[in-house]
């Protein structure tokens, strides 16, 4: 555990004594001590949890609508013809596309408050999600679906039984993927339009030359990003207790 | 003629596009048409405008990439190579991967300004660890036999590590370089938007603010499409560096 801790003391300690040694102005560096400072202070205040709470509701809107959206689609795509065929070149070609550069056309579209950043967000994260859902459909096992058919299924329940559960690992993947995305868009979103939350305060301290603020900020979105991905694998151990990838207790990427 | 039909729906989209702008459904000032969007394309590229952006842009990308790439491969095979090093680099990438890497955007325009050199140090600092990270796993994952045959027919750590861990451990790190290609076009477009005098993310923003929403329009399906064709490119790369692969 001690061994663990290791680096990131020894890390902290350079950016103290060297923030501390004179070379460099605390503008540019503030010392870890003064951000650790600032940081419990805007706790206390509770002027963080205000802006992390702003930072992770959008978030985790456009992140919830992004996964439902993604996961429909990308069972409508795998299951049914139509979907298919119109939404395969959209989506070839949406996937590797950078969609941050569509944020000016929202923010035309949908104003400066929390709406264009929702959409955005939903719009980046939605294509992983779509692909991931639409490969596990498509991998699920024929013989599952046939057996189901075969003993009277309806569609509804072969939906809800059968494909969601068999693809669900790979659903997951698709998930932990967005995850990233959706916290990078947001904090950038908020760098760009403004309206508070952990990327506006940011550049609020940039601009008024609060460096210390930045940094502090900086503390805050990393530990919430930590936190969203360990929840996120938390859950996916939890939801796939059945599935022989956490009984063979492998790490889960 | 099998691409053209499998591209029909997209053809659809704009041709719908153009017909609720020319039809009034939506307003001008909301989404221009697309013959104005194209046109405005046409004079992005016969007047050159788009080449110094864009340049300015490709040189960013490439330079942050391209470092991330070195590094990140070196990193990589190194902590799976040494316990040393990858006892002191494990923590600290497990801390910092999680990290939205947008957030590093305002402090390294503190520390480098608003020109070239902070938009490649995002990049380079964004799309290192999803190199190193891959670069691990495959050196990582590398078949233990095979090590130990070359071992035993007398091979050097030298040799081994260049004949054996890095082919192994190639398709692995192939992928990952494909996310950080990904990554560097949203962090070279984010940090242009945020904060810039030139590259097509400050085109995007520019023309936006201008109201010259015909030209932004043009100006952001070029960055997609610059992504798309990139992506596709790698890919293409890829399957012919690993022609060598069963399968």
């Amino acid at each position: 555990m001690l061994g663990n801790a290791a680096s990131p003391l020894v890390v902290l300690v350079a950016w103290e004594s060297f923030a501390r040694s004179g070379f460099v102005s605390a503008y540019l560096l503030p010392p870890a001590s003064a951000v650790a400072l600032r940081l419990a202070e805007a706790v206390w205040s509770g002027e963080i949890l205000r802006e992390g709470g702003r930072t992770l509701v959008r978030m985790l809107v456009g992140y919830v609508l992004a996964a439902a959206l993604g996961v429909a689609l990308g069972v409508l795509i795998a299951r049914v013809r139509v979907v298919r065929w119109f939404m395969d070149p959209l989506v070839s070609i949406g996937f590797p596309a950078p969609k941050i550069s569509f944020l000016p056309i929202f923010i035309l579209w949908f104003g400066l408050f929390d709406l264009p950043k929702i959409v955005m967000t939903v719009f980046a994260c939605v294509f992983p999600v779509i692909t991931a859902t639409w490969a596990g459909t498509d991998g699920v096992d024929k013989y599952l679906i046939w057996s189901a058919q075969n003993m009277g299924t309806r569609n509804r329940a072969l939906l809800w039984e059968i494909v969601l559960p068999a693809a669900l690992p790979q659903v997951f993947t698709g998930l932990q993927v967005a995850l990233p995305i959706a916290f990078i868009v947001v904090i950038v979103t908020e760098m760009l339009t403004g309206g508070g939350g952990l990327g506006g305060g940011m550049m609020e301290g940039q601009r008024f030359a609060d460096s210390t603020r930045v940094f502090a900020n900086l503390v805050a979105v990393g530990v919430l990003g930590i936190l969203a991905m360990k929840g996120l694998a938390f859950l996916r151990r939890r939801l796939l207790v059945w599935h022989e990838e956490v009984q063979r207790e492998g790490t889960v990427a | 003629m099998r691409t053209a039909g499998r591209y029909l729906p997209l053809a659809l989209l704009l041709a719908a596009w153009e017909a609720a702008s020319r039809l009034g459904w939506v307003p001008q000032s909301m989404l221009p048409s697309l013959s104005g969007v194209l046109a405005l394309w046409w004079r992005l590229f016969t007047e050159g405008e788009i080449y110094t952006h864009g340049g300015a842009s490709l040189l960013r990308a490439g330079a942050g990439l391209a470092l991330s790439i070195l590094v990140g491969i070196v990193l990589g095979i190194l902590m799976s190579w040494s316990r040393p090093v990858r006892r002191a680099l494990q923590p600290l990438v497990g801390i910092l991967y999680p990290l939205p890497k947008s957030a590093l955007i305002p402090i390294l325009m503190i520390w480098l300004g608003i020109g070239h050199l902070s938009k490649v140090a995002v990049i380079f600092l964004g799309c290192l660890l999803p190199v190193v990270l891959s670069s691990f796993n495959g050196a990582n994952g590398v078949d233990r036999t095979l090590i130990w045959s070359a071992q035993s027919l007398g091979a050097g750590r030298r040799s081994i590590l260049r004949e054996i861990v890095i082919p192994a451990a190639l398709p692995e790190i192939l992928s990952g370089i494909r996310i950080a290609l990904a990554l560097s076009f949203v962090l070279l477009v984010s940090s242009e938007m945020l904060a810039a005098r030139e590259g097509l993310g400050f085109l995007i923003s520019f023309l936006g603010e201008a109201g010259n929403y015909e030209g932004m329009f043009a100006a952001v399906f070029t960055v997609a499409a610059l992504g798309f064709a990139a992506d596709r490119g790698y890919l293409a790369l890829v399957r012919w560096a690993l022609r060598w692969r069963e399968a």
